[in-house]
C-alpha cells in the first residue's frame, strides 16, 4: 500500500493519547484548586502552588491542552475521512502535534511561576504566543489543504465547524496577543484601558464560540451521526444554523463587561446579539438530537450514544444559560458569582469533555486496529461517573452563586447592606464541598478512562486503514 | 471609544442581522425543491454519513425571527450604535444616579435624625447600634477584624488604646478624612548592625525601665524623640504611637520592632466622607466609640 491510499492516523493517534492524558492533568488541577477554595492552607505558603496561579494551568490545560487536543485527534481523523483523502502535509502535521505539546509543556512551566499576560484564557507571554501563532497556520495549512484535494465535491458539515473554528481562533489569538515585548518573559499590550478590556472579551468569548462551541460542533457532526448509525437530521438547519452561528458569535464579548466603563451602546450590542444567539446555538442542538431520534433503543446497550446525548443536553442547556445571563438585569446578578463557575462548567465538563469522551471512545478502537473498546461495562462506568459528577458541580454553583448575588444585594430597612462580604463566603462553604465532590467523581472516571484505552491499545499494533473510495 | 468605531459596528452588526433574515428566506424558498431536498439526501461520507434534509423547525425558526425583531426594538429603544442613543435616553450613569437619588430619599431621614444626634447619645440607641454594626460589618471589619480586634498593622478598636486619641470627634475625624501614620525609615542612620540591635532593646524594655546609660539612649534623645516624647508615652497629633503600654501595633517581637526601626512603616486609614456622608459617619463613630466603652 503507497502512503497516499492509507490515512494518516500516527499524528491522531498521538493527539489522541495525549487528550486523555492532558485532561487527566487538566482535572486534576482542577479538583487541587477546589481544595484549595475550602482548605487554603493545600498552597502549603509555596508561591507556585497558590491558587492564582494554579487556576489558570486548570484553564489552559482543560481548554487548550485537554480540548485542543481532542479538536486536533479529531479534525484530522475526520477530515481525512470525510474527504475521502490522505491528511495533507504529513511533516506540517507532525510539527502540528510537537509544536502544540511544546506549548502546553511551556505552560506547564511558566504559569506556576507566574509568568503571565494576566489575561484569561490567555495568560501565556509572547514567545509562546509566536509558537502557538506558527502551530495554528500550520493546523490551518494542514486542514484545508486536505479539504482542497478532496475526493468529493460537498464539503461535509463537520469540515465548515472545523475550518470556521481554525480560522477564527487564528485571528482572535493573534489580535488580542498584541503586545510590546519588554523582556523574554514580560510583554504590554498594544491596547489601553478598556480597549484592551474589549479586545480581551472579544477574544475570550469568541474563545467559547468558536474554540470550544463551533471546533466540537464539528466533532458532534460526525461522530453522532457515525455512532447512531443515522442520517443527519436536516441539511438545512446546519446550514443556517452555522452561518448565523458565526456570524452572531463575533459581537456577544461585551457581556463580560456589563456595567462597566465599556461605553453604553458597546455593552447593548453584547447584549442583543447574545441573546440573538439563542436560536442559532440550538439549532446545532436540534439537529444533533433528532440524529438520534430513530436510535433510542441504542441507548439502552450503548453508553457512548449515553455521553452524546447528554452532552447535547448540555449543551443546550448551557446555550439557553448563557444568553440568559447576558441579559443587563440577570447580569447584575450573576456577574462576579459562582453562578459563571457553574455556567463554565455545564458547559465546560457536559458538553466540551462529554462530546469529546465520546467521540474518543468512538474513535481509539478504529485507530488501534480494535473491535471495540477493551470493555463497554466501563464506558458505562465513566459515563455515570461523568454525569453524576457535572450535575453535582453545577447545581452547587448555581444554588451558591445564585445565594451570593442575593445576598450582596440585600438590604436592610434602613438602606445599609444585610451581609457583609464574609457571611456570603461563609454560605458558600458546604456547596464548595459539592463542588469538590462533584470534579473528584468526575476526574476518577478519567481514571476509569486511562484504564480502559491502556487494556484497549497496550499490546495491538496499529495497520494502516486504507482510503475508502467516495461513493 | 471613537465614534468611526460606531459606524463600523453599526454597519456590520445590522449587516449580520440583514444577512441572518436573508439566510431564514433562502431557506424557506428551497422548501418547495423536491429535486434539490432528494440531490443533498443522496450525498454519502465514510460509507455510511448521510443528511437528511428536513425543513427547519417552526418553533425553532419562530424563536429565531422573535429574537432578532426584538433586538432590532432593542437597538431602537436603547443606545446602541452611539453613546446618547436610545429612545428611552437609558445609560448605566443616568440609571445609576436614579437609584442612588432614590436611596437617598427613602434612607436620608433615618440617618439625617441620627446625625443630628450626638455620639454619647447614639451609643445608647439600639437601632443606631443596629445599623452601625452593619456599617462597620461592610466598610471596617475588611482591615479591623469582624469582631474589631485588628490585627498586625491595623488597630484594635476594642482595647481603649487610641493613638490619634479616642473623643468622638477624633473617631469621626479618622473616618471622614482618614490617616496617614509615618514611621520614617531608619536604617541609614545607625552605625552598625549591633547599633540597631541596641535600639530594638532598649525600645523593648523602655516600659520598665529607661537604660540611660545605653548609647541607644542618646539615639533614642535624637531621633525618636520629637514624634515619641521623652518618655516614650507618644504623640497623638501625629498618630505617634506609646512605647511604653504593651500594645504594639506592628507586633512586640524584636524582629517586627527592628522592621520598623529600619525599613519604617506606612499606615494608611483611608478617608470615607466621600463615600459614606456625614450621618452616616456620625454613627458609624459611635458604634467604633461604644466598642472599647
Amino acid at each position: 500500500m503507497d502512503s497516499q491510499s492509507s490515512y494518516n492516523d500516527k499524528v491522531v493517534r498521538q493527539f489522541t493519547i495525549m487528550t486523555i492524558v492532558w485532561g487527566v492533568v487538566g482535572m486534576l488541577v482542577g479538583v487541587i484548586i477546589a481544595a484549595q477554595l475550602i482548605w487554603p492552607a493545600l498552597n502549603f505558603d509555596l508561591p507556585f502552588l497558590t491558587y492564582g496561579r494554579l487556576r489558570p494551568l486548570h484553564t489552559n490545560a482543560v481548554i487548550f491542552a485537554f480540548g485542543g487536543s481532542g479538536l486536533f485527534a479529531t479534525a484530522y481523523y475526520v477530515v481525512q475521512r470525510t474527504c475521502h483523502v490522505r491528511l495533507a502535509f504529513d511533516k506540517l502535521a507532525a510539527f502540528t502535534f510537537w509544536g502544540w505539546q511544546l506549548v502546553i509543556v511551556l505552560a506547564v512551566i511558566t504559569l506556576p511561576l507566574g509568568i503571565t499576560q494576566s489575561k484569561e484564557y490567555a495568560e501565556l507571554e509572547w514567545p509562546i504566543d509566536l509558537l502557538i501563532a506558527v502551530v495554528w497556520i500550520g493546523y490551518a495549512i494542514v486542514f484545508l489543504g486536505t479539504i482542497a484535494k478532496r475526493r468529493v465535491k460537498h464539503i461535509y458539515v463537520a469540515n465548515w465547524f472545523y475550518a470556521a473554528f481554525i480560522l477564527t481562533v487564528a485571528v482572535l489569538h493573534i489580535f488580542n496577543n498584541l503586545v510590546i515585548p519588554v523582556t523574554l518573559t514580560k510583554s504590554y499590550p498594544i491596547y489601553s484601558g478598556i480597549v484592551d478590556g474589549m479586545m480581551q472579551w472579544w477574544y475570550g468569548h469568541n474563545a467559547v464560540g468558536f474554540f470550544l462551541t463551533a471546533g466540537f460542533l464539528g466533532m458532534m457532526y460526525y461522530y453522532v451521526p457515525k455512532q447512531a448509525g443515522r442520517p443527519v437530521y436536516s441539511y438545512r438547519l446546519s446550514v443556517v444554523h452555522f452561518w448565523a452561528l458565526i456570524a452572531i458569535y463575533m459581537w456577544a464579548g461585551p457581556h463580560h463587561l456589563h456595567y462597566t466603563s465599556l461605553p453604553n451602546w458597546a455593552q447593548s450590542i453584547g447584549m442583543v446579539f447574545s441573546l440573538i444567539l439563542f436560536a442559532p446555538s440550538w439549532g446545532g442542538m436540534i439537529n444533533g438530537i433528532m440524529t438520534l431520534s430513530g436510535a433510542w433503543h441504542k441507548l439502552r446497550t450503548d453508553p457512548i450514544l449515553k455521553f452524546m446525548i447528554v452532552s447535547l443536553s448540555f449543551y443546550g442547556m448551557s446555550t439557553f444559560e448563557g444568553p440568559m445571563m447576558s441579559i443587563k438585569t440577570v447580569n447584575a446578578l450573576s456577574h462576579y458569582t459562582d453562578w459563571t463557575i457553574g455556567h463554565v462548567h455545564s458547559g465546560a465538563l457536559g458538553w466540551v469533555a462529554m462530546m469529546t469522551i465520546g467521540a474518543l471512545y468512538n474513535m481509539i478502537p478504529r485507530l488501534f486496529n480494535k473491535e471495540s473498546m477493551y470493555s463497554t461495562k466501563l464506558i458505562d462506568v465513566h459515563f455515570w461517573t461523568s454525569t453524576i459528577g457535572v450535575v453535582l458541580y453545577a447545581v452547587s454553583m448555581w444554588i451558591s452563586g445564585i445565594t451570593q448575588g442575593l445576598m450582596w444585594r440585600a438590604l436592610n430597612d434602613d438602606g445599609t447592606l444585610t451581609y457583609s462580604f464574609i457571611e456570603s463566603l461563609k454560605f458558600t462553604y458546604p456547596y464548595y464541598g459539592i463542588r469538590l465532590l462533584g470534579g473528584l467523581v468526575f476526574f476518577s472516571g478519567m481514571l476509569v478512562m486511562v484504564y480502559n484505552v491502556w487494556k484497549t491499545v497496550a499490546a495491538t499494533k496499529p495497520q494502516p486503514v486504507p482510503v475508502i473510495q467516495p461513493a | 471609544m471613537s465614534a468611526g468605531w460606531s459606524w463600523y459596528v453599526l454597519i456590520l452588526t445590522l449587516a449580520s442581522v440583514a444577512a441572518c433574515f436573508w439566510l431564514i428566506a433562502w431557506t424557506n424558498r428551497q422548501r418547495a425543491s423536491d429535486a434539490e431536498i432528494a440531490e443533498s439526501e443522496a450525498h454519502v461520507w465514510d460509507e455510511d454519513i448521510r443528511e437528511l434534509n428536513n425543513p427547519l423547525p417552526m418553533w425553532w425558526l419562530w424563536l429565531f425571527i422573535i429574537t432578532l425583531i426584538w433586538g432590532l426594538g432593542y437597538f431602537i429603544m436603547y443606545p446602541s450604535f452611539s453613546e446618547d442613543g436610545g429612545l428611552l435616553g437609558w445609560s448605566q450613569e443616568a440609571q445609576y444616579e436614579a437609584e442612588v437619588a432614590a436611596a437617598e430619599e427613602r434612607y436620608g431621614p433615618i440617618f439625617a435624625s441620627f446625625g443630628a444626634m450626638p455620639v454619647e447619645e447614639l451609643v445608647d440607641d439600639p437601632k443606631a447600634m443596629n445599623i452601625g454594626s452593619s456599617l462597620f460589618a461592610n466598610y471596617c471589619s475588611q482591615c479591623h477584624g469582624a469582631n474589631a480586634l485588628g490585627a498586625a498593622g491595623f488597630p484594635n478598636l476594642t482595647d481603649g488604646v487610641w493613638n490619634w486619641g479616642g473623643s468622638p470627634a477624633q473617631i469621626e475625624l479618622a473616618i471622614s478624612n482618614g490617616r496617614t501614620g509615618v514611621m520614617p525609615a531608619l536604617g541609614a542612620v545607625f552605625e552598625s548592625d549591633e547599633a540597631i540591635d541596641e535600639m530594638v532593646r532598649y525600645v523593648q524594655n523602655m516600659a520598665s525601665e529607661m537604660d540611660t546609660a545605653s548609647p541607644a539612649h542618646t539615639k533614642y534623645m535624637q531621633l525618636c524623640i520629637a514624634c515619641h516624647g521623652p518618655t516614650g508615652q507618644g504623640m497623638q497629633p501625629l498618630g505617634a504611637p506609646s512605647l511604653v503600654d504593651d500594645v504594639w501595633l506592628y507586633g512586640s517581637s524584636a524582629s517586627a520592632i527592628r522592621k520598623s526601626i529600619v525599613e519604617g512603616r506606612n499606615g494608611v486609614m483611608p478617608a470615607h466622607q466621600n463615600m459614606l456622608g456625614p450621618d452616616r459617619i456620625r454613627i458609624l463613630a459611635a458604634y467604633v466609640y461604644s466598642l472599647s466603652r
